[in-house]
């Protein structure tokens, strides 16, 4: 075959491409390890290609998951995408520990290239095939239960934002198997990420993987932006929405907002790369400070979109687990909104050092601090929501515990940071990779972690082992203590981050103390699957068919665990916050009801796998410069969307005899059911309907 | 119901029984929210093109390239297409013979393909004078603010198109009519992008 035939099939593909090519020529510790991931994916691949065909489990998987528009199914499809994107980024996460602590004037197992591709991997794939997939999953499964709405504004759009998000995730993953990653870091700086400094294919595929993963959120935002403005339930006010569900506006909001920036620099970047642009380079006018200021434009909001969600997730929890109403709500409401208002305002902080006056970096740096004060009233609304309260400690109330204390000494670093001379002495360093560390894990990570088990036996009808809960929260804490507080020493100490090899021996107790923590992160990572095991193992012991295994106060808890697909089988009327306690309260939760009507639900739809797979071609072929692909995949995805507009039978209807059959079979449950007191909701005496206790009704 | 209660912006439809209670209404709501990240992103572009007059890095710059002239033509099609699609939208709201209604769309696609064939032109000429993207950091941003509009009028054109198969197949359902009023908040958002693009850089770079 002739070069150029070659080009024209497969563009810039070549044998060196692939990394066992690699590792046979070059073999190394580094690219052996670069070669096994590679295999990992491709046996991954093959063995779950077959596994699907050996359990004949296509026909379920399209027919149930894939071409649902369900928002619980696709809110648990988003997670388990989390879940997968969790696991690569937190190995690579060990690796790079291990590097670090055997290269203290030693060249260790990762070369500096392997090295630079597995930080920028680490960061990508946790911002934005982590947290992004793992906070809309939840917002998917629970908001519209938590407004009494039967599915989100746009049920499809719905679909194609997955299909996007997952198509993005898979780029970062074919990577590992075909070329490489850019090794540019999460926010792909040019002009490193220009041609001139790194022309293979590594910055494109963080490109266009940030691309696809952008555009779906943005399409999210929208999509749960316009659900909570009109889908909402009679009489169920913007003052008396649950908090998650406000705490989901505000981040709809930003992410409406904050997205388009990261979309035009991530395209201008490959306006520069592809066709010799000069937005950011360095000669010819180019000004690379475009780049960082729209990068962080949307980088600082994006802190508050991962943050908010798992604000609202303590909230319901601390709530639930307390056995309080939320104290403050009003004012946590209020914080909320002016945190969402604030983010947008302090982007600068990111990058003080970069030439700019100093009353400016002053500016930024005193509207930085303001954020400290709605976000301490919501650290205040939450213990007193606790105070004289019932707590238990169950492992999401754990995970909240653990959040507020470890929370707090973030933002007290990020205080640090935030005043510019400050930053100019640790900008750089691992004291700022301890700092956001800090703040996302637990103001992130630990909340998506007590939502999923909060939130699980309502998705799936049993409750989580409480025992491996706890162990893995326990692995969680320390592995989080031991990783990250050795890196504020030798941050202060001068270690430059990101560095693949260490010159100073007495880094090293420090270094070690790190790996330790990193691998019970690990650990902790483990104990989420060893949870998830034995709790389906023993799932009939643990079922909760009522639907309110914690006593909780809001509307998702007032239906059947799992729902059912409509969600409400009437929808719900609504005076109060809290409105399914006070019912609760009364005995009025579970009496009979009706009339039921004919409900009319989404049929599924092929276009969201279509439209993500297309756009996922397109995406590689623009990687490899095989531009027919390219091509065939932009046409093919809009032919397809073009052809759904001419679609017009797009719902089924449910009879209402099955809606109110279902219903009544429900309700005769629960009054058959024995209620169970709060200090037994982790024994199999839970049957998810809670015991009333009538002297606590007020009024 | 002989006249449903719609609460959204724009013109309320004749006929919406069909759809859902606040269908129409959470439809173009949605719609408004994504014009508005898209007018997020054009802002930007506009920041970027402010940041970038000076980066002309000996290249041809504003002075050299621009015909008000002919950017003033544009801006008279485009202005004349959004009256075009003004008429449609009440067309499709009083002539119930749809005549009107898809005689005014095919003039507003011909008014659409008519910028779209004098930008081009004017590039042609800018690539014929060496001004390409690839000279400047000024010509860089100049090429993606503008071409972003283009592009924009282009999906808009062919959105028409869709349209008026949509009518051939389906005459004018409650569906079609919401598609036709989202096209319409499109199409003028295209213009009022236009007229900034015609005073930020047509007139600034001629006459400032």
């Amino acid at each position: 075959m002739s070069a150029e035939t070659w080009y024209a099939l497969f563009g810039r593909i070549d044998a060196k491409a692939f990394p066992f090519v690699r590792a046979w020529n070059n073999p190394t510790v580094s690219e052996f390890i670069g070669a096994f991931a590679g295999a990992l994916v491709v046996v991954g691949a093959v063995a779950l290609l077959s596994l699907m065909t050996w359990m004949r489990w296509w026909r379920p998987l399209f027919r149930d998951w894939l071409t649902s528009l369900d928002h619980k199914k696709i809110g648990i499809m988003y997670i388990v995408l989390a879940g997968v994107m969790l696991s690569r980024a937190l190995v690579e996460a060990v690796l790079m520990r291990a590097q670090q602590s055997l290269a203290v004037n030693a060249p260790g197992i990762v070369a500096p290239e392997h090295f630079a591709q597995l930080f920028s991997t680490h960061g990508t794939i946790m911002i934005f095939f982590m947290a992004m997939p793992f906070l809309t999953g939840l917002f998917n499964y629970v908001v519209p239960l938590q407004i009494g709405a039967r599915d989100v504004a746009f049920p499809l759009l719905n679909s194609i934002s997955l299909m996007l998000t997952a198509g993005g995730a898979g780029l970062v993953m074919v990577s590992l198997a075909i070329g490489e990653f850019s090794t540019g870091g999460w926010s792909g700086y040019p002009p490193f990420t220009e041609t001139a400094f790194q022309p293979g294919v590594g910055p494109d595929y963080w490109i266009w993987a940030i691309t696809l993963s952008s555009l779906g959120t943005t399409l999210s935002g929208l999509n749960f932006a316009a659900t909570i403005y009109k889908k909402r339930c009679p009489g169920l006010h913007l003052m008396r929405m649950p908090l998650f569900s406000w705490t989901a506006l505000c981040t709809s909001i930003l992410m409406i907002f904050a997205m388009p920036p990261l979309t035009l620099a991530t395209a201008m970047l490959a306006l520069d790369r592809y066709l010799g642009f000069h937005f950011f380079t360095n000669e010819l006018g180019g000004n690379v400070m475009n780049y960082v200021n729209l990068f962080w434009l949307f980088g600082h909001p994006e802190v508050y979109i991962l943050i908010l969600p798992a604000f609202g997730v303590y909230s319901e929890v601390i709530s639930a687990f307390s056995s309080k109403e939320l104290y403050g709500y009003t004012s946590l409401v209020v914080a909320t909104m002016v945190i969402g208002v604030l983010s947008f305002t302090v982007w600068l902080h990111h990058f003080f050092t970069m030439g700019q006056s100093a009353d400016v970096n002053a500016a930024f740096g005193i509207a930085t601090m303001t954020i400290a004060v709605p976000t301490g009233v919501k650290i205040y609304d939450w213990i007193w929501t606790m105070f004289r309260g019932e707590v238990r400690f169950t492992a999401p109330m754990l995970f909240s515990l653990a959040f507020i204390m470890t929370f707090v000494l973030g933002g007290l670093t990020g205080i640090l940071l935030a005043i510019p001379p400050i930053d100019y002495m640790v900008h750089n360093t691992v004291f700022l990779v301890a700092h956001f560390h800090n703040m996302l894990i637990p103001g992130l990570l630990y909340g998506m972690i007590a939502g999923y088990m909060y939130w699980f036996p309502k998705a799936f009808g049993f409750r989580l082992s409480e025992r491996w809960g706890k162990i893995a929260f326990a692995c969680w804490l320390t592995g989080f203590y031991l990783a990250f507080m050795p890196l504020y020493v030798l941050g202060l100490a001068g270690m430059t981050r990101r560095s693949q090899a260490l010159f100073e021996p007495d880094f090293r107790p420090w270094l070690l103390t790190a790996i330790v923590g990193a691998l019970l992160l690990f650990g902790g990572l483990v104990s989420l699957f060893v949870q998830l095991w034995v709790s389906v193992r023993d799932r009939e012991q643990n079922r909760v068919p009522i639907g309110d295994p914690w006593d909780a106060r809001s509307l998702e808890w007032s239906i059947p665990a799992p729902p059912p697909e409509y969600n409400f089988a009437l929808i719900p009327q609504v005076d109060r916050l809290d409105a399914f306690y006070w019912l609760k309260e009364r005995e009025q939760a579970y009496t009979p009801a009706g009339p039921y009507s004919d409900i009319a639900m989404p049929k599924n739809s092929w276009v969201g796998p279509i439209v993500g797979l297309t756009a996922t071609a397109c995406a590689f072929g623009l990687v490899w410069h095989i531009w027919w692909m390219t091509i065939l995949g932009f046409v093919a995805l809009w032919a397809a969307v073009i052809a759904r507009s001419f679609v017009r039978d797009t719902h089924r209807t449910i009879p209402a005899a099955e809606v109110a059959a279902d219903d009544r079979r429900w309700r005769e449950a629960a009054g058959a059911t024995e209620g169970v007191p709060r200090q037994l909701e982790v024994t199999p005496a839970n049957r998810g309907l809670a015991k009333i206790f009538p002297s606590e009704v007020t009024a | 119901m002989s006249s449903p209660q719609l609460r959204h912006v724009g013109l309320n439809l004749v006929g919406a029984d069909a759809l859902e209670p606040g269908e129409a209404e959470t439809d173009l709501y949605g719609f408004w929210i994504f014009l508005m990240s898209d007018a997020v992103l054009f802002a930007l572009l506009f920041a970027i093109y402010g940041t970038q007059l000076a980066a002309t890095a000996n290249a041809p710059g504003p002075e050299a390239e621009f015909k008000l002239g002919s950017a003033f033509v544009e801006t008279l099609i485009l202005l004349t297409s959004s009256l075009t699609f003004g008429l449609a939208a009440i067309a499709m709201k009083y002539d119930h013979t749809r005549k009107g209604l898809v005689v005014l769309l095919c003039v507003t696609l011909a008014l659409g393909l008519g910028f779209l064939a004098l930008e081009v032109q004017d590039f042609a000429t800018m690539f014929a004078h060496g001004a390409t993207p690839d000279r400047s950091g000024f010509l860089s941003a100049f090429f993606a603010l503008v071409p972003t509009h283009g592009l924009h009028v282009t999906a808009g054109c062919i959105w028409i198109v869709v349209m008026l198969a949509q009518i051939a197949a389906f005459g004018l359902d409650a569906r079609v009519k919401l598609n036709l009023l989202k096209l319409g908040l499109f199409w003028h958002l295209l213009d009022i992008v236009w007229i900034a693009i015609f005073s930020v850089v047509y007139l600034q770079g001629t006459l400032g």
